[in-house]
């Protein structure tokens, strides 16, 4: 028995209560992520249960009772305090996923900090949009990405704080910069529990649009309350459970479901601190006993290229429940893990900006390979009209996915922007940017963004970010970026380029732009393939198409040309 | 074949480490060890296709075929890259 039960009952009757009860929490109490995914767990008499089984890619593994937890986040709580930083302050976490991330981050919360993780791969001018947008005092980071830090923090002057995890005194550290260990530290087992309530901010979480620099999304405690009912109800976590989330609390799903899911529910769950190897992931879902699984499509793809014959020489019985997130799962990646797995990876449908999943495939529902799902009990979905964004009543017609906002873990502002989280609504309803349609069954079926955003391997990449970083190259003179096909990432990067007179195109210079984008901004970010061109098509104002330069990566239609500039 | 080492070592000390201290040899894990991940792996195999002159099919694109320099020394033989 799963623990939603039928969608459709509990469709029917689910309120939010439900998970406010279940969480002993109501209206006007205290509400602290931090406490809520270590002490009360804890109170509840599971102080000595595994919260945390890490494991390095050298195979060391490092284990950590939910007690270890409560005693570490109130150490890196109480650290935080004494170094200067106050509630409200954004806290960035710039680390790989080494247990210091996780604890760090409800440190952060702990003492009323609002917590900014960004992703490790990040290059120094993406680091900096960020920090600056966000005005961060303080950012904790180790060794190995210390000298990233270095390069930036001249021009953040509001950073006031560095502080390095394993710091080993061979060199010593530079102004404003701070060594703690959580290993060695003194710890505290008494800590003071910042009393935030349901709209204190919490988290802080960049993401991608297809104008402006990227924007930081705002959540709030009380955003644990979808968190923790969806983990329960989507992902099906039960008391014996061993969990694995695979993403990176760099991005939403590492922190909404890596740390705050699964915790305030008092599960045991892994990490796996290595880069993507097959056999090293089946190895590692068969030594940790993993039982439910949520991974990416990219990473599913992956696996299915490595063929069968590879998961047959594992155990992996223990899996009993598997879910993937990130971009749209291809029918054939469902039938291939129904096949191979004997199980079927179940699609989740949310993003940064609602913080929690929002439709999405349950345990024990019919899935229809290829299919986003249905709804969230308690979420109100539906599409509307490409033109008068009204609801689309005929079933099969392909609109905008919109939400009728009110959930618990919806954000609540662009940081700095309240234009553009403004703009997020149109006639009452928050618009995701993501086009499908309902069948007659109300399951949703995903048709494509309804921007420019590129999605590759399930991360947003803004074409506008990637186009203004490579005008700082020396050679590029104008340049058009968009998604071109993959058969792992869904999209990756590829960038159109006219070069200023006088420069020759070449291979060299080809891998030189691509380096100059994965160290400024990110891998991600990093264009696959470069087009070097004599011009790009323009309207008549001077505006790039990007439109049309994607329709022929895509094979479709170029569309109305008419505002075209005459050669 | 020791140049042809030396030359891709340098080249990932170069392009992809940001810990200047961090100790890299001829059998560090690249890609599980977080050096190279799955993206940048694709600018690493351009720079051998730029540099040797090869066209490396993706299927042999492998993360196992890139995680150390010896692994990519081996990929690069069949290549008849010495």
């Amino acid at each position: 028995m799963n623990n939603m039960g039928p969608y459709d009952e509990i469709r029917k009757k689910f309120n939010w209560k439900i998970s406010e009860d279940e969480l002993d929490y109501k209206e006007g109490d205290d509400i602290n992520i931090g406490w809520y995914c270590s002490d009360r767990i804890c109170n509840q008499g599971k102080a000595d249960k595994d919260a945390l089984i890490w494991q390095g890619f050298s195979g060391e593994v490092k284990k950590y009772t939910f007690n270890d937890s409560r005693i570490i986040t109130n150490t890196i709580a109480s650290f935080l305090q004494k170094t200067g930083v106050e509630s409200g302050d954004r806290v960035c976490l710039f680390m790989d996923k080494i247990p210091e991330l996780y604890f760090g981050f409800l440190g952060i919360l702990k003492m009323g900090g609002i917590a900014q993780p960004l992703f490790s791969a990040f290059g120094g001018e993406s680091l900096i949009t960020r920090l600056e947008d966000a005005e961060t005092k303080a950012i904790i980071t180790q060794k190995k990405h210390l000298g990233k830090v270095r390069k930036i923090r001249d021009e953040l002057p509001g950073l006031e704080y560095i502080i390095v995890v394993d710091h080993d005194g061979n060199k010593p550290l530079k102004e404003r910069e701070i060594a703690f260990s959580m290993e060695n530290s003194e710890k505290v087992e008494e800590y003071r529990v910042f009393r935030s309530k349901a709209e204190t901010p919490s988290v802080l979480h960049y993401t991608s649009g297809t104008t402006g620099q990227p924007k930081g999304a705002q959540h709030v405690h009380y955003s644990l309350i979808s968190q923790y009912i969806s983990s329960k109800y989507v992902l099906d976590l039960k008391e014996d459970d061993i969990y694995w989330c695979t993403a990176d609390p760099g991005w939403v799903t590492g922190t909404s479901y890596g740390i705050i899911g699964p915790w305030s529910n008092g599960i045991t769950q892994c990490v796996l601190d290595s880069g993507f190897k097959a056999e090293n992931w089946y190895r590692f879902i068969e030594k940790q006993k993993i039982t439910v699984w949520y991974s990416a499509p990219t990473a599913i793809r992956a696996l299915m290229k490595e063929g069968k014959s590879e998961v047959e020489k594992f155990d992996l019985s223990s899996l009993r429940h598997l879910c993937s997130v990130g971009e749209p799962l291809n029918a054939e990646a469902v039938l291939w893990s129904t096949e191979t797995y004997g199980l079927t990876f179940h699609d989740t449908f949310w993003q940064t900006e609602t913080g929690s999943m929002v439709i999405t495939n349950y345990p024990g529902m019919e899935i229809k390979p290829g299919s986003m799902g249905k709804p969230f009990p308690g979420i109100e979905a539906t599409v509307l009209d490409l033109k008068n964004h009204e609801p689309i009543e005929k079933r099969g017609v392909v609109g905008l996915i919109a939400l009728k906002p009110g959930w618990p873990s919806m954000f609540r502002a662009y940081w700095n922007n309240e234009k553009t989280y403004n703009s997020k609504f149109i006639n009452g309803w928050y618009v995701c940017g993501d086009r499908a349609s309902i069948d007659e069954d109300g399951y949703y079926w995903f048709v494509g963004r309804d921007d420019d955003v590129i999605n590759t391997g399930g991360h947003l990449v803004g074409p506008f970010e990637i186009e203004s970083a490579l005008l700082e190259h020396e050679s590029v003179a104008e340049s058009a970026v968009v998604g071109k096909p993959d058969p792992v990432n869904m999209e990756v990067v590829k960038a159109f380029i006219s070069l200023k007179p006088g420069v020759e195109a070449s291979d060299m210079l080809e891998l030189e732009i691509m380096n100059f984008i994965r160290k400024k901004l990110s891998p991600l970010a990093m264009p696959q393939d470069v087009e070097f061109v004599d011009s790009l098509p323009k309207t008549r104002s001077g505006k790039i198409m990007r439109r049309m330069l994607r329709a022929k990566e895509w094979g479709e239609d170029i569309g109305d040309t008419s505002t075209l500039e005459d050669d | 074949m020791s140049d042809t080492k030396d030359v891709i070592l340098d080249y990932i000390k170069e392009e992809y480490l940001d810990d200047e201290d961090m100790e890299l040899d001829f059998s560090s894990p690249l890609i599980t060890g977080g050096i190279v991940d799955s993206f940048s792996m694709v600018s690493l195999k351009r720079f051998l296709e730029t540099k040797y002159k090869i066209q490396i099919p993706d299927a042999k694109a492998t993360p196992e075929a890139f995680d150390s320099v010896d692994n990519i020394i081996v990929l690069l033989k069949e290549f008849n890259v010495e």
